[in-house]
C-alpha cells in the first residue's frame, strides 16, 4: 500500500469505522449480562467501563498511527483487549446469556478484527504467511470459547476449548500411549507398505501394460470400498494388534499412490523421451533420469492424498477391535462413558497429527519440486 | 582422486578430418526426384539414403510420409532440408537419428544402420523445442547425455563448461532453463547435443519458435560453429532465407507424398555474415529454392 494512497483512505470519511462505532454505542444503551436474573449495565461493574475505555483509547490510537501498518498493530490491541471483557465478566459470576449490549460490542470487536486482518494481508513477509493464519485461528478459538460458555452450552455437546487443552494436560499420558499405538505404530508401517506397494506396482505396471489396463479398474472399485467394510474382515484376517490396521491403510493407499504413480510416468513429454532415446539410454536410465523427476509432483499428490486416508484409516479400524489402547479404541470407550473432554482431546492430537504429517510432505514437495510451475516464485 | 578420464571409444570413432574445402563453384542441375543425388564434391559420405519410404497406417487410409527418398550427405556438409509442413522433412531427419522405422528403403549413417549409429551415439540432436529439463541447472542439462555415457564427473563437467562456452552461455551454468529466454533455452539445447562431441548434428527446425532477430543472430552464431568444428549438419527449416544463409546443399521436399524435388547446390563462400544476404548469389539461389518449392505445390489444390 503506498502511502498517499494509505493517507488518503485514511483522511476520507471512513463509513466501516462510522458504523463500527454505531454498533458499539447501541451496545452500550443494553446489558452485559445478568446476576442472580437481574440485568447488569455497564457501569454496574466495577471493571468494565475501564475495558470500554481501552478500547476506545485503542482505536484512536489506531487511527492516528503514523502508518496504516502501525495503526492495525493498536487496533489488535483493541481487539483483544475487547474479547477479554467477557472472560473477566464470566469470572465475576455473571450469566452472559442475556447480555446483547456485550455480544454486540464484541460483534463491533470482531469486525475491527476483520479490518485489522485486512491490513495485515496486504503486506509481505511472515506477517501475511505466519501472523494472518494465526490471528484467524486464535479469533475462532475465542470466538468458540466465548460462546460456549456464555451461553453455557453442556460440555457433552461441545466442550469449550479451554476444557479440551485442560483435558489434554490431565491425560497426557494416556493420549501419548495411545498415538504411539496408532500413529508410531499402525500408521506408519501401513503407510509405508501401502505406499511401496503402490508406487512398486505401478513401476512393474508400467512395464508390463497388462497389468495397468487390469489394475485400474480395480483401483475405481477400491477407491468406493467403505472402511467400515474393509476393517473388520481385517481384524478378522490379522488380529487385534497394529497388523490389521497397517493392512486396511494398505487397501485405503495402495490404489491412490499407484494411479497417481503411473499418471506421473506417463506425464514425460513425447520430445523429452525422444531425447533419452537419442542418447541410448535404456528403460531403466530413462526411468531414473527422465520420468521419475518428471512424477514427483504426481507422486507428492498420491503421498499427501494418502497421509491423511491413513491416519482415519487407523482410527477407524480401531473401533472393530483393538488392544486396550490407541486413538480409534479411546474415542469409542469415552464416547460410551460420556467422557467428551477426552474425545475431543484425541481429536485434537489426530488433527494435529494429520496437519503436521500433510505439512511436512508439502515441505518436502516444495524442496524437491522447486523447478515445477506450480511451486515456482512460492 | 580419479585419474584423468580416457577419451570414450565409442564417441568419434574417427578422428576428425580437417574442415572441407569448399564446394566446387559448379551450378550443378538439380537431381531429379527418386534419382541419388550426388554428394557435394570432396567429402566422402556419411549419410546415405536408397529408396527410403514410410508409410503410417491409420484408421482410414495408408498415409505416406516419405516416397522414395534418396539422398547423400557427405561430411562437413550442411544441408537443408526444406518444404511446407506436412512434406516429411521432420520425419526423413527422425529416419536418420533412427527415432522412426522406415518402411522401404536402405539407410547408412557412417556405414552402419541408424539402430548401431544411435547406440553408438554418433549424432547429436536438437529438437524444435528446447526440451530441457527444468529440475535441473543448465550446467546439469548439458550434462546429462554424458551421465547417461558413464563419463566421468570431472570430464562431464568440463565438457559441458567448454561447449556452454561455445554458444556464448558461460556464466549461466547454475541458472534453471525457465529463468532463461527462448532463444537461450534453445542454444542450451544446442550445447547440449555438442557435448555428446558427434560428427553429425541433426537439427529439426531449432529457432522455428523464435523471434526473427534472435534466429539472425544464432544463424550466425550456428554457421560460425560449423565452420569451426568442421561438423556435418542436416538442418530442417521452412525459411527460406535461413536455409540459403546456412547451408552447402538445400533439399527441396514437397508434401502428399513426401518426396524430395530438387536439390541446390548453394555455393556461396564459406565464410558468411549476415550481409551476404543482400548478395544477387544470395537472390540467385534464394530464387531457385523458392521456385522449386512453388513447383512441388501445384500438384495439389
Amino acid at each position: 500500500m503506498s502511502d498517499a494512497y494509505g493517507t488518503s483512505l485514511r483522511t476520507a470519511a471512513d463509513w466501516g469505522l462510522v458504523l463500527l462505532a454505531a454498533i458499539a454505542l447501541a451496545a452500550l444503551a443494553l446489558p452485559l449480562g445478568a446476576r442472580d436474573g437481574a440485568p447488569v449495565g455497564w457501569f454496574a461493574e466495577p471493571l468494565a467501563p475501564l475495558f470500554l475505555a481501552g478500547v476506545v483509547l485503542a482505536v484512536v490510537g489506531g487511527r492516528t498511527a503514523p502508518s496504516p501498518r502501525k495503526g492495525a498493530w493498536v487496533e489488535l490491541a483493541a481487539v483483544a483487549l475487547a474479547w477479554l471483557l467477557p472472560m473477566h465478566l464470566m469470572d465475576r459470576g455473571i450469566d452472559l446469556s442475556a447480555g446483547w449490549g456485550l455480544w454486540l460490542f464484541l460483534v463491533a470487536a470482531t469486525l475491527l478484527l476483520w479490518r485489522v486482518l485486512g491490513v495485515l494481508a496486504a503486506l509481505p513477509g511472515w506477517t501475511r504467511s505466519v501472523l494472518v493464519p494465526g490471528l484467524f485461528g486464535l479469533g475462532l478459538l475465542a470466538g468458540w470459547e466465548v460462546l460456549v460458555r456464555g451461553f453455557g452450552v453442556p460440555a457433552i455437546l461441545l466442550p469449550a476449548p479451554s476444557r479440551i487443552a485442560a483435558a489434554l494436560a490431565a491425560n497426557a499420558p494416556v493420549l501419548w500411549d495411545d498415538f504411539r499405538q496408532t500413529v508410531l505404530t499402525s500408521v506408519v508401517r501401513g503407510y509405508l507398505m501401502g505406499c511401496g506397494a503402490g508406487f512398486a506396482v505401478a513401476i512393474l505396471a508400467d512395464r508390463v501394460p497388462f497389468l495397468a489396463r487390469g489394475l485400474l479398474p480395480l483401483g475405481n472399485l477400491a477407491s468406493a470400498i467403505p472402511v467400515v467394510g474393509v476393517a473388520p474382515i481385517m481384524v478378522m484376517w490379522f488380529g487385534f494388534d497394529w497388523p490389521s490396521k497397517a493392512a486396511v491403510i494398505v487397501v485405503m493407499t495402495f490404489f491412490p499412490m499407484l494411479i497417481n504413480t503411473l499418471a506421473g510416468l506417463g506425464s514425460a513429454e513425447r520430445i523429452q523421451l525422444d531425447l533419452m532415446r537419442c542418447y541410448a539410454a535404456g528403460y531403466g536410465r530413462t526411468l531414473v533420469k527422465l520420468r521419475l523427476p518428471n512424477a514427483l509432483p504426481f507422486l507428492f499428490n498420491g503421498l499427501k492424498i494418502n497421509s491423511t486416508l491413513a491416519l482415519i484409516g487407523a482410527i477407524v479400524a480401531e473401533f472393530f477391535g483393538t488392544p486396550v489402547v490407541g486413538m480409534g479404541f479411546r474415542i469409542s470407550t469415552e464416547v460410551a462413558r460420556m467422557n467428551l473432554d477426552i474425545v475431543w482431546a484425541t481429536i485434537a492430537v489426530a488433527a494435529l497429527t494429520g496437519s503436521g504429517f500433510y505439512g511436512g510432505l508439502a515441505l518436502l514437495e516444495r524442496l524437491t519440486t522447486g523447478w515445477h510451475p506450480s511451486m515456482r516464485g512460492r | 582422486m580419479p585419474t584423468p578420464p580416457p577419451l570414450p571409444s565409442d564417441g568419434a570413432p574417427a578422428p576428425m578430418p580437417a574442415p572441407q574445402p569448399a564446394p566446387a563453384l559448379s551450378a550443378a542441375p538439380s537431381a531429379a526426384p527418386a534419382a541419388p543425388a550426388a554428394p557435394a564434391a570432396g567429402g566422402r559420405p556419411i549419410v546415405e539414403l536408397r529408396g527410403v519410404s514410410l508409410v503410417y497406417p491409420t484408421a482410414d487410409r495408408p498415409v505416406t510420409a516419405l516416397s522414395d527418398v534418396a539422398l547423400t550427405i557427405a561430411k562437413g556438409d550442411f544441408v537443408s532440408l526444406i518444404g511446407p509442413s506436412g512434406c516429411g522433412k521432420t520425419t526423413l531427419l527422425r529416419v536418420i537419428a533412427d527415432l522412426e522405422r522406415p518402411t522401404a528403403g536402405h539407410i547408412a549413417v557412417e556405414g552402419m544402420t541408424p539402430e548401431q549409429a544411435r547406440l553408438k551415439r554418433l549424432y547429436g540432436y536438437v529438437f524444435q523445442a528446447p526440451a530441457l529439463y527444468p529440475w535441473r541447472t543448465v550446467e546439469r542439462n548439458v550434462m546429462l547425455p554424458l551421465e547417461i555415457m558413464g563419463l566421468p564427473a570431472a570430464e562431464r563437467r568440463t565438457r559441458a563448461r567448454e561447449q556452454l562456452e561455445r554458444v556464448g552461455l558461460s556464466g549461466f551454468e547454475r541458472k534453471f532453463p525457465w529463468q532463461l529466454s527462448g532463444g537461450m533455452q534453445q542454444r542450451v539445447s544446442i550445447a547440449r547435443a555438442l557435448a555428446l562431441q558427434p560428427d553429425l548434428l541433426l537439427m529439426d527446425e531449432p529457432f522455428g519458435a523464435l523471434d526473427e532477430i534472435t534466429r539472425d543472430h544464432l544463424n550466425l552464431h550456428l554457421t560460425q560453429l560449423w565452420r569451426a568444428t568442421g561438423k556435418t549438419c542436416v538442418f530442417v527449416t521452412h525459411s527460406i532465407a535461413e536455409a540459403v544463409f546456412l547451408s552447402t546443399r538445400i533439399v527441396v521436399m514437397s508434401p502428399r507424398p513426401g518426396r524430395i524435388l530438387d536439390v541446390i547446390d548453394c555455393d556461396l563462400p564459406r565464410e558468411r555474415t549476415l550481409d551476404i544476404r543482400e548478395t544477387p548469389a544470395f537472390a540467385a539461389i534464394a530464387h531457385r529454392v523458392r521456385q522449386g518449392l512453388k513447383e512441388g505445390h501445384s500438384y495439389d489444390d
